[in-house]
């Protein structure tokens, strides 16, 4: 739903760093949500929204079944940007050279990938 | 099918790094002419833009479940994106230059999201073993403090895995790092491997194949990939929790023995 005042039930399936929605009995997705460089927002009981760096004050929000199940939703959507799969494997990169010395990305032969460095701007 | 499209053309734009940039010649769906356009790879996303100054991108390709493979075309340095479905579309790609195309090849073909993923877990798995169940990590010889108990079943299993003869030493973390532990011969390095670690920490596993064309290698990748919720939060976690713990214990010791 995108709108907080009228409620449509979608089924909502993450896959990678989207957030595909359906009508209920549809097997094509009616759209899908890139989840790069937003926020996800636990809003009151049960609600959780999706917002955009661009465009901040527009919410999408989403109405779950219990408490519960709208924590889990929080919690996976936060690591579903591959921005942040990406900043997870630098830290685990330097906690290993930290401890052994050695660049755990030199054997498999990806250490020099622009990637996987710290990320200063190369364009 | 609707895309936040907005949100898409700001993550092309912005000025986050990208993996790589620079001009390709795409061919056109319907004819077979080859078009310049101005690409951007930025994570599992292959933007491209009508001219390198465009403010918004001409269209975007998602990289995920795809082939990145060399072509066989009257065009040179080209290449291929393939995806497996039955309607999708093969987009064919040429550089300019034999160097141009090969670290397009090479970038594009660890562009997914599930790659990452592999190459996070993997490192997730390699971190927790040197801190939580192995003594023989990078800790050197040290005994290992209480709550770092050796795993009685590993043990087990690293016993009989010990070689006999001088052997590639067994691909399984947790029996390389034994074998140290065991004070045993150390495995021989079997430089057929490819990197190998002088202190004798334990070589983790090669990492899997690139995905390949046939599906059932990406699926074997993938099922190995469905546990472990793990990430740096636990971990975080983890640490604090054995901080706690010896901060405890040195209080406690602090104070003296309680009559």
């Amino acid at each position: 739903p995108r709108v907080p005042a009228v409620l449509k039930k979608r089924l909502v399936k993450l896959v990678v760093n989207f957030l595909f929605y359906f009508r209920t009995d549809e097997a094509e997705p009616i759209g899908a949500l890139l989840l790069e460089h937003c926020r996800i927002t636990k809003e009151e009981e049960n609600v959780f929204s999706i917002s955009f760096i661009e465009e901040p004050e527009r919410k999408y929000c989403f109405e779950c079944a219990t408490e519960e199940q709208c924590q889990e939703w929080v919690e996976a959507l936060k690591r579903a940007s591959y921005e942040f799969l990406r900043r997870s494997l630098i830290f685990y990169r330097n906690e290993i050279q930290k401890m052994t010395g050695k660049d755990p990305l030199e054997q498999y032969g990806i250490s020099e990938e622009a990637r996987f460095q710290l990320g200063a701007p190369r364009q | 099918m609707k895309l936040n499209e907005r949100s898409l053309a700001f993550y092309a734009t912005c000025d986050s790094p990208a993996d790589n940039a620079g001009f390709l010649y795409k061919r056109g769906e319907r004819h077979t002419a080859y078009h310049r356009r101005w690409f951007v790879l930025k994570g599992n996303m292959l933007f491209y833009f009508e001219e390198r100054e465009s403010r918004e991108p001409v269209g975007v390709i998602v990289l995920e479940g795809c082939n990145v493979e060399l072509c066989d075309s009257a065009e040179s340095f080209a290449f291929a994106i393939r995806f497996g479905g039955a309607k999708s579309r093969t987009y064919v790609l040429a550089a300019e230059s034999q160097a141009a195309m090969e670290s397009w090849v090479k970038s594009l073909s660890r562009a997914s999201f599930d790659y990452m993923r592999l190459v996070v877990r993997e490192l997730e798995k390699q971190l927790q073993e040197m801190c939580w169940g192995l003594p023989g990590g990078s800790g050197g010889s040290r005994e290992p403090p209480g709550p770092w108990k050796p795993k009685p079943s590993g043990l087990e299993q690293c016993r009989e895995r010990l070689p006999a003869l001088p052997a590639i030493p067994p691909k399984e973390n947790g029996c390389a790092v034994w074998n140290n532990v065991l004070g045993a011969e150390r495995p021989p390095d079997a430089s057929g491997c490819g990197g190998h670690d002088e202190e004798g920490n334990p070589r983790p596993p090669p990492l899997p194949p690139r995905r390949r064309v046939s599906n059932g290698e990406a699926a074997s990748a993938g099922a190995t990939m469905t546990e472990s919720p793990s990430t740096f939060c636990r971990l975080h976690e983890q640490y604090s929790r054995e901080v706690t713990r010896l901060r405890q214990d040195w209080q406690q010791r602090r104070r003296g023995p309680r009559p």
